[in-house]
């Protein structure tokens, strides 16, 4: 029986994935253990900016159990440089940028020598042996400071400045002249945003496994990107690409953090060359958020001009974005990524963007959760409120004035993206209602008369977002390196079982339980009869990975065009075996039959004679299997409306969350169990930017937050319950009429608490607070104090000391 | 320094350095990579386990410190290929996605439960407040740990960890002498 | 990250660990819990040559009654302190700010004793140890000597305990029936403290007869509220009474300041009502 009785397209289904991962037989990267495999540790640099004047590994090298002690110079002939894939423009600075400095590092955490070992802690103790001395050089950290070319991170570039990437809608001729709309405007208003700098912080700490032997480099990583992985790494070593095996293995979380070609990949592949034996790296957790790329870190001006009655007539923005010291493999698109995302859901008839990405002596920059996105959405529902305020008007009634009707899609806007579908109205409405907005202002305004220490404030955020990355020929408008397609492979076994081989790259979402129920659907076989095959260059050729809301919009609709494959080539085997015309073949449930008869041949009846090709009609090749690749015509374009009640303790300072209601259109929903926990977490890491999260560099370049006791990722007992709920109008451009819905509550949730507790402090004259709202920076802002980056917001810090005695 | 700890209902003799880590003892003598390594300072909770029915860090004591004691880790827990109530509840309710913080966070589940066995809200929230998850939002992961305590009456936590004599003489040691 | 090499000893008795303590000199360490050593070593901040294990001393578990006052084991665990019958009846103060501490795998590893002497200011019980006059029984090769907790905090992570001495027992006085209660603010739950205040409170016909305020993190070590702690006594337990007083927590006009003052206003108001 391959029947399956209600669609699996819409179903609960518990994950496939969870079994092991809930018994501790996941296979992670650092539980691979290989025979005569060595270790490798790398030495970083303490301070952000120095020339190398020479280092001592003599000790080291001399020191029990150490193979092998390696600086920047023994690779210098070798490593070449790690690929930046997306040159954002033609004039763009690239500094060179290898594995490991050679003569000169350019921010604290770069490797600078490696240790390898016959086991992690004597690497561990050779790396305290090794002598750098460095010669200091003045550090460049702050992005307006940076500007000026005083000091340089690259000397050889004469500049700090990057690029400067324009968009202007009079030029695309996608809308008027936002100077225009501005100087002729009845009401303008400007802002400055602060986007903190973040740290992913996937729970797994990153690892690589390289195995050298059999005539073939097989590498083991934690990585979201293995196919990309393979090809820089054969561009970049010239080691030939199909000598190169990438499997990525049980991936413990990325957000963007782990879509990286990183320095210790490279290194890792180097080492075990020159040696021949396997080689392990995993790494610590400072060392994790030392070196591993960074998040966010943009100042953001911001101008919107409107009519008196709340009409927006024109959007200007002015970035800097912070690259740090190197481009690595998308960093300079990262803020691009948000260009098209500031105008949001509003019909601005203007909009002018620029950009200007700086280097600066800190860990670089690259994608994390939102990646561009979750800035654009962060500004412009700042903004909203900000005019709002300016105007007297209700936040909710100026964004409805505002917003694309659902009646006018699709919309092309005046950031030239067409949205295909979409419903703000739907989805505010039960938003509204399931927050009580009405009791919560009527709340509000009792706290306010009555000189309430606690606060409340209510924020809102009607976000938009573009996922499905992404168009190929979009991706190569905007000069990015690659393509946004994606590929899926079915392999019909003659027993009637599935194989899914997908491009995609999980590590988290779920994957192996959602195309198991998409090709459930398509073929009618049972959902336990699919098995899903992902994340190993040597079964999964093809494939762009995992990022961007992209697998399931993109991955999963090569999926379905790889289904419909089989299905055509069945229903013409099927119609040979039941001598019937091919258009009198009916298929459902799994089943053909004969229109207007009952003879009944199954697909599993239909595979089996497929594949012993007893009998098959003429020029057909045996077997069942199919490949599909699709490149997407468009993005898709989730949405929402989120709404955050916070009550602000005005005696402290503190911000509780008092309630969290999401309601999102992610289009048509495969699993609403990884969908609603896609949001949870989303919402938490959108929080979390709000109100905990930022990476701190002291005055010398160091990262002062680079321990989970100092860089403060949320616990349970600091997040709330959140109310989520959902409203569909299925995407236009992919038959599924998916959406994505990776990073819709992490782009949505930042604004909307922020919002909220401004709304809730406003009348006490405070006009903005910079994130993270600590404590100390509200209760600060209500003192009437600037509440900016010259007061770092306190972490947990100071407790791990070297005096530390008996405890 | 020689030891001797029993892991999961298995006695485990071993001469180890005075400074290796219980969770890498575990994980690189032992072979129970099932119990992971998040962070250097004791915050992430990925590598709780049990010290004598009590959820510990793993990585914040050393192996010596675990001589003469009982140890379970989350490879510990099913019987017989049946899942312990927790493991039911994290599957059931979807409290996982990525799945590294699982172990940790399991361990620890069961330990509050033995505390508390019917937590509130807020108590499942303090409770765990020692484990990170990146995934969740922790949202699922409270609806399991209480959906789990229905599971579990009466009784929970370290009791149903303990190993009957014929649990312990049918495994042998797959490490040490 | 993997700490560097160390030799490792189990004393069975308390002489013998002061013994060893003697032979093997300043740089050997006394682990406790290791809940805040570990951390430390395992970033490479210290590298002692030894560490001498408290772990198997069972003598220093547990608490006693010893009439007007309790004996709390230096090894006595947070996880036993927040469940003692004693502690809950004569010392509130302490439970309820053990109940902060940490997390709960913490709670389970991490001592009494071993927070004392690991004299971080943002520690959580200092602050009431030094509330409640708590005294310190130090064990050294001389014999035991007592230090109040008022001397025994001397700077950032700094002790009165001379290196070959180790902290056997805490003797704490009993404040049966007295009101109790730990106010701590902090950024996330596993966050230390930005400032947090201790307070014990005993009413007696509606009028405060004694009081005691300890104030954690503002500061080199823990401080004790005196004026506050004046300022009280014999006043009535009312919300007036008690936001007069807790304004002489500070008198700076810092964010840690404001802190001290307000959380030892709610920390007292919440003392008096329990």
């Amino acid at each position: 029986m391959t029947a399956t009785a209600e669609p699996e397209v819409g179903k609960a289904r518990l994950r496939k994935e969870d079994a092991r991962l809930i018994t501790g037989q996941t296979k992670w990267t650092d539980n691979i253990q290989l025979t005569g495999m060595l270790h490798m540790a790398v030495l970083r640099s303490p301070v952000a900016h120095a020339r190398i004047r020479g280092i001592d590994c003599s000790r080291a090298t001399a020191m029990p159990g150490v193979a092998l002690v390696l600086t920047g110079e023994d690779f210098a002939a070798e490593q070449g440089s790690l690929p930046c894939a997306w040159p954002i423009t033609e004039d763009m600075k690239s500094p060179p940028a290898p594995a490991m400095a050679v003569d000169q590092v350019n921010f604290a955490g770069e490797a600078v020598a490696l240790v390898i070992a016959d086991n992690a802690y004597r690497a561990a103790d050779a790396l305290a042996a090794i002598d750098v001395d460095y010669d200091e050089l003045p550090v460049v950290l702050d992005l307006e400071e940076a500007l000026k070319d005083q000091d340089l991170v690259h000397p050889d570039l004469g500049t700090n400045k990057c690029a400067t990437w324009v968009f202007d809608s009079a030029e695309a001729g996608s809308g008027t002249d936002v100077e225009e709309a501005i100087a002729s405007a009845e009401v303008v208003i400007e802002r400055t945003f602060r986007q903190q700098r973040l740290i992913p912080s996937f729970i797994e700490p990153r690892s690589v496994v390289v195995d050298p032997s059999a005539d073939m480099f097989t590498m083991w990583s934690a990585t979201q990107i293995p196919h990309i992985l393979r090809w820089m790494l054969a561009a970049t070593t010239g080691i030939a690409e199909h000598k190169i095996r990438v499997i990525a293995p049980d991936v413990g979380g990325g957000f963007g953090g782990k879509l990286q070609v990183t320095p210790e990949e490279l290194l890792c592949l180097l080492v075990a060359r020159r040696m021949g034996r396997p080689v392990k790296w995993t790494e610590s957790r400072t060392e994790s958020m030392l070196s591993a790329h960074h998040g966010r870190d943009q100042i953001q001006k911001v101008t919107v001009s409107a009519r008196r009655d709340g009409t927006v007539t024109g959007l200007k923005v002015e970035l800097l974005a912070d690259m740090g010291a190197y481009l690595r493999l998308v960093t300079p698109g990262i803020p691009i990524l948000g260009a098209f995302m500031f105008n949001a859901i509003y019909k601005f008839p203007a909009y002018r963007f620029v950009c200007t990405n700086v280097f600066t002596n800190k860990t670089p920059t690259d994608a994390y959760r939102g990646a561009g996105r979750p800035e654009a959405t962060f500004a412009i529902e700042r903004m909203m409120d900000e005019l709002a305020v300016e105007l007297g008007m209700d936040p909710m009634k100026i964004r409805e004035m505002n917003w694309i009707k659902h009646d006018e899609f699709p919309f092309t806007t005046v950031a030239g993206m067409t949205y295909d579908s979409g419903n703000y109205e739907a989805a505010t409405a039960r938003a509204m209602e399931l927050f009580g907005y009405e009791e919560l202002r009527e709340e509000q305004e009792r706290r306010r008369s009555s000189g309430d220490p606690v606060q409340l404030g209510i924020g809102i955020s009607t976000y938009t977002e573009m996922c499905g990355l992404a168009p190929s020929r979009v991706l190569g408008a905007l000069r990015y390196g690659a393509g946004g397609w994606e590929t899926a492979s079915i392999r019909m076994l003659p027993t009637g079982k599935v194989e899914v081989i997908t491009g995609t790259s999980p590590h988290g979402q779920g994957h192996e339980t959602v195309w198991s129920q998409i090709v459930a659907d398509r073929l009618g076989v049972p959902f336990e009869d699919v098995e899903v095959l992902h994340g190993d260059t040597a079964s999964a050729h093809r494939g762009m990975d995992s990022y961007g809301s992209r697998s399931l919009t993109v991955g999963g609709t090569a999926l379905v065009h790889a289904a419909d494959k089989v299905l055509a080539k069945a229903r013409k085997l099927a119609a040979h075996m039941m001598e019937c015309d091919e258009a009198d073949v009916e298929f459902a449930s799994g089943s053909f039959s004969v229109r207007g008869t009952s003879t009944v041949r199954t697909l599993s009846d239909v595979v089996l004679a497929a594949h012993v090709a007893h009998d098959l009609p003429e020029g057909m090749e045996p077997g069942m299997d199919a490949d599909a690749t699709f490149d997407p015509d468009n993005f898709s374009f989730p949405h929402g409306t989120h709404l955050c009640a916070t009550e602000v303790d005005t005696e402290t300072g503190r911000v509780r969350i008092r309630s969290y209601v999401a309601v999102d259109d992610v289009g048509t929903v495969v699993n609403p169990l990884i969908v609603d926990g896609q949001v949870h977490g989303g919402l938490a890491q959108g929080i979390a930017q709000a109100l905990y999260e930022e990476a701190i560099h002291d005055e010398t370049g160091t990262l002062t937050t680079a321990t989970f006791a100092d860089y403060l990722v949320p616990s349970a007992d600091d997040l709330p319950s959140f109310l989520t709920a959902r409203t569909a109008t299925p995407a236009t451009s992919n038959p599924l009429g998916v959406k994505g819905v990776g990073e819709a509550g992490t782009i949505a949730s930042t604004p909307a608490v922020v919002n909220s507790v401004l709304d809730a402090v406003r009348h006490l004259g405070v006009r903005d607070i910079e994130m993270p709202l600590s404590p100390e920076r509200v209760w600060t802002a209500l003192q009437g104090g600037a509440a900016d980056a010259s007061t770092p917001a306190a972490g947990g810090l100071g407790s791990i000391d070297s005096q530390g005695g008996q405890s | 320094m020689h030891i001797s700890v029993n892991v999961d209902g298995v006695t485990y003799a071993d001469e180890v350095e005075p400074r290796l880590l219980l969770v890498h003892y575990l994980r690189e003598r032992l072979g129970k990579t099932g119990t992971v390594v998040g962070c250097d300072t004791g915050n992430c909770g990925a590598c709780t386990v049990h010290l004598d029915g009590h959820s510990v860090k793993s990585c914040q004591m050393f192996a010596v410190q675990a001589n003469g004691h009982e140890v379970t880790t989350i490879e510990g827990l099913a019987r017989d290929g049946k899942l312990h109530p927790v493991q039911e509840a994290f599957r059931s309710n979807h409290a996982l996605q990525c799945g590294f913080c699982t172990p940790g966070m399991i361990m620890q589940a069961i330990d509050l439960l033995a505390d508390e066995p019917d937590p509130d809200d807020e108590t499942v929230r303090k409770g765990l407040e020692g484990n990170l998850c990146r995934c969740t939002g922790y949202q699922n992961i409270v609806r399991a740990v209480q959906d789990a305590a229905h599971r579990m009456r009466p009784g929970a936590g370290p009791k149903l960890e303990q190993h009957s004599d014929e649990h312990i003489t049918a495994k042998q040691p797959v490490g040490g002498e | 990250m993997i700490p560097a090499e160390f030799r490792y000893l189990c004393p069975s008795t308390v002489d013998e660990a002061v013994r060893m303590l003697a032979e093997e000199g300043e740089d050997a360490k006394i682990i406790a819990g290791g809940q805040s050593l570990v951390p430390v070593l395992r970033m490479r901040l210290a590298a002692p040559t030894a560490l001498i294990d408290l772990g198997g001393l069972t003598e220093l578990t547990g608490v006693r009654d010893e009439g007007d006052s309790l004996l709390i084991g230096a090894m006595t665990t947070h996880y036993e302190v927040q469940r003692d019958h004693l502690i809950h009846d004569h010392a509130l103060l302490l439970k309820l700010a053990t109940d902060t501490v940490a997390d709960p795998q913490v709670r389970h590893r991490g001592t009494f004793g071993g927070s004392l002497c690991h004299a971080d200011p943002a520690g959580d019980l200092l602050a009431p140890a030094l509330a409640l006059d708590a005294v310190m029984i130090i064990a050294g090769p001389g014999g035991r000597r007592e230090v109040p907790a008022s001397e025994f905090f001397v700077d950032y992570f700094e002790t009165a305990l001379a290196p070959d001495e180790i902290l056997i027992d805490v003797r704490v006085p009993k404040f049966t029936g007295w009101g109790a209660h730990y106010e701590k603010l902090n950024r996330v739950a596993q966050a230390w403290s930005i400032v947090a205040v201790a307070a014990a409170v005993q009413v007696r016909d509606g009028s405060i007869a004694a009081a005691r305020v300890g104030l954690t993190n503002v500061g080199a070590g823990p401080v004790r509220a005196v004026d506050v702690e004046s300022a009280l006594v014999g006043q009535p337990a009312t919300a007036e009474a008690i936001s007069e007083a807790a304004l002489r927590a500070s008198t700076g006009d810092g964010y840690k300041d404001n802190l001290a003052r307000v959380l030892t206003g709610r920390a007292l108001t919440a003392a008096v009502a329990g």
